[in-house]
């Protein structure tokens, strides 16, 4: 493994570290959505968005949007990791009178838009995107999605939008870790064929394992997969991924660990490589 | 109004090419030659009003002053999470136009009554609420808003109402306009009720009572000071509105009144009662419905008066 590679797993482990244990301080939940997606947030932070805490006002900045808001400790986590503000502050997440709500929140430094209520971020990213056009400027706006926000119709308004006026400043990734607030997808409401849904409403598609740190990278460097097409990126992941006990369990969409529960996931997370 | 709007609109669009229009597939007419004009400054994002609010929010932050447009209450009601989420919180540069206010377009059934719109986006953070009371205000309320002042909701009546104001107005923000003044009573008047509150007034005057005209096109930020001075210096005070009583002008008004505890004031609400209107008909046809005429409303001002 590459000094790099080395460099982006390590930060993904940190992720992990920080969401675990801002969830079990502040006995809040949404664990499970943040263990999924620390790889993606590590690729991007690290290797792909050309955004820094020097930049966040930089016109020609890439935008991430967090869509799934839910995943706020992570998101704190990797922005804190990469010093967009003290990692102190991750300490009293949640916390009353404290910075760090439980959904992302704009004026946090580099975060760009609040989110919590679902289908309104691609909708921002095509906005964003569509000004980029208009203004011939050169960032790229990345949506982070959840699987169960493709359930709102908005999702999809804006999906049709981006595709129809050829924003392929625009990437939408979805971490597909199968399981919603109530259940799986496929029994809650089955988004499959989910990449041809994406393909029908005008977009490039690609699907990736999105625990696989070199896919990730490749991928999103490979953006746009077509000039003028709006990229989407499909991450297959597991919900909880990294805790034995806590992976695809709809339980840990909303537990915290504490006890033994916590030690265990603590234990499980330092050990890996 | 709409024409005024749409006037004022293309006026700015040649002079700040940030200020962008964005429709969700209606204006027939009205904004066609925008969109031909400036077409790096339109965008048609189909019928879609959520998507309308997040993508106008998203073009906001970055550096558009954006108004978007539709009728009723589609570009407000089917999008109001975005509003409050998206514009609001991130004190967006968004202007949600609603063409129809009231019962613009009264005979097109209740799906078309924008009759709860105040109250409601009223009650959202950040929120700047205007409803012109003519085409002048409305052209005046479109130049402050195309600025970049925040989230404003702007509230017009159709096409082809009179312009009621006989010379040029000081067109402030949250600073209501006295159209008339009196010393009876005082008619506060939001939207395009004004010209009936002057016709009112007219009806009142032989009576003996001189009523005070107040257009309040700004809801919110509300002139707290003009209604307090018009309760003082009156006594009585009435508001109109082709609205819902509950929640509007009528009460915002009732809430400075009643927090001031002013002696001896009289107040009273006209306006549409909370119902669903089902009776089929024109904008003219459904105000006679719910009183709304001067005829009525003088008439039951002044039995209020004397009681």
């Amino acid at each position: 493994m590459s000094e790099t590679q080395e460099t982006v797993r390590s930060l993904a482990k940190r992720i992990r570290l920080h969401a675990t244990r801002m969830i079990h301080t502040a006995k809040s939940s949404h664990l499970g959505s943040n263990l999924s997606m620390a790889e993606l947030m590590a690729v991007l932070y690290k290797r792909i968005l050309n955004v820094s805490p020097e930049t966040i006002d930089d016109p020609d900045r890439d935008r991430l949007i967090l869509s799934k808001g839910h995943a706020a400790a992570g998101y704190y986590a990797v922005l804190a990791e990469c010093g967009f503000f003290p990692l102190e502050w991750l300490d009293d997440f949640y916390v009353d009178g404290a910075r760090l709500a439980g959904h992302a929140t704009r004026g946090i430094p580099g975060i760009e838009v609040s989110s919590g209520a679902l289908g309104h971020g691609l909708a921002m990213g095509a906005g964003m995107a569509l000004a980029g056009k208009r203004d011939e400027a050169p960032y790229r706006v990345f949506a982070l999605l959840s699987d169960g926000e493709c359930d709102e119709g908005s999702t999809w308004e804006a999906a049709m939008l981006a595709a129809h006026h050829g924003l392929d400043n625009l990437v939408a990734i979805i971490d597909y870790n199968k399981i919603q607030a109530l259940g799986h997808t496929r029994d809650v409401v089955d988004l499959e064929p989910f990449a041809d849904k994406w393909t029908a409403f005008g977009w490039a598609v690609r699907e990736i394992n999105g625990h696989n740190l070199e896919e990730i990278e490749t991928t999103l460097s490979s953006v746009p997969f077509e000039t003028g097409r709006p990229s989407c990126v499909i991450a297959h992941t597991v919900k909880g991924k990294g805790v034995s006990f806590m992976e695809d369990e709809l339980l840990w969409h909303y537990r915290n660990p504490q006890g033994e529960e916590y030690e265990r996931a603590l234990a499980e997370l330092e050990g890996q490589a | 109004m709409r024409t005024a709007f749409i006037e004022a609109l293309t006026e700015r669009a040649a002079e700040d090419p940030r200020v962008m229009l964005l429709v969700a597939d209606l204006g027939f007419g009205v904004v066609t030659d925008f969109a031909r004009r400036f077409p790096k400054q339109f965008l048609n994002v189909g019928v879609a009003e959520q998507n309308l609010a997040g993508v106008a929010t998203g073009l906001a932050l970055s550096g558009k002053i954006v108004f978007t447009y539709s009728i009723a209450n589609f570009p407000i009601l089917r999008c109001l999470e975005q509003l409050r989420n998206d514009v609001c919180y991130h004190k967006a540069n968004v202007t949600s136009v609603s063409v129809g206010g009231g019962f613009s377009y009264g005979a097109l059934g209740m799906t078309h009554h924008g009759t709860e719109d105040l109250a409601i986006l009223r009650s959202l953070p950040r929120m700047k609420v205007i409803a012109p009371g003519d085409p002048l205000e409305a052209k005046a309320a479109t130049h402050a808003a195309s600025e970049g002042i925040g989230p404003v909701y702007l509230r017009l009546g159709r096409a082809g109402e009179p312009t009621v104001h006989s010379g040029p107005i000081d067109w402030q923000l949250g600073r209501a306009i006295t159209v008339r003044e009196g010393t009876d009573m005082t008619i506060i008047s939001t939207g395009a009720m004004l010209q009936t509150a002057c016709q009112t007034a007219d009806l009142l005057a032989p009576q003996g009572i001189a009523a005070r005209v107040i257009s309040m096109h700004t809801i919110k930020p509300l002139d707290e000071v003009a209604i307090l001075k018009a309760a003082q210096e009156t006594g009585h005070v009435v508001t109109l509105e082709e609205h819902s009583c509950l929640g509007g002008l009528g009460g915002a008004v009732a809430e400075v009144l009643a927090e001031a505890s002013l002696p001896n004031v009289r107040f009273r609400r006209f306006g549409i009662p909370s119902e669903f209107t089902k009776q089929v008909g024109s904008q003219e046809y459904l105000r006679e419905v719910h009183g709304l005429t001067p005829g009525a409303l003088a008439e039951a001002m002044v039995m209020k008066k004397i009681a």
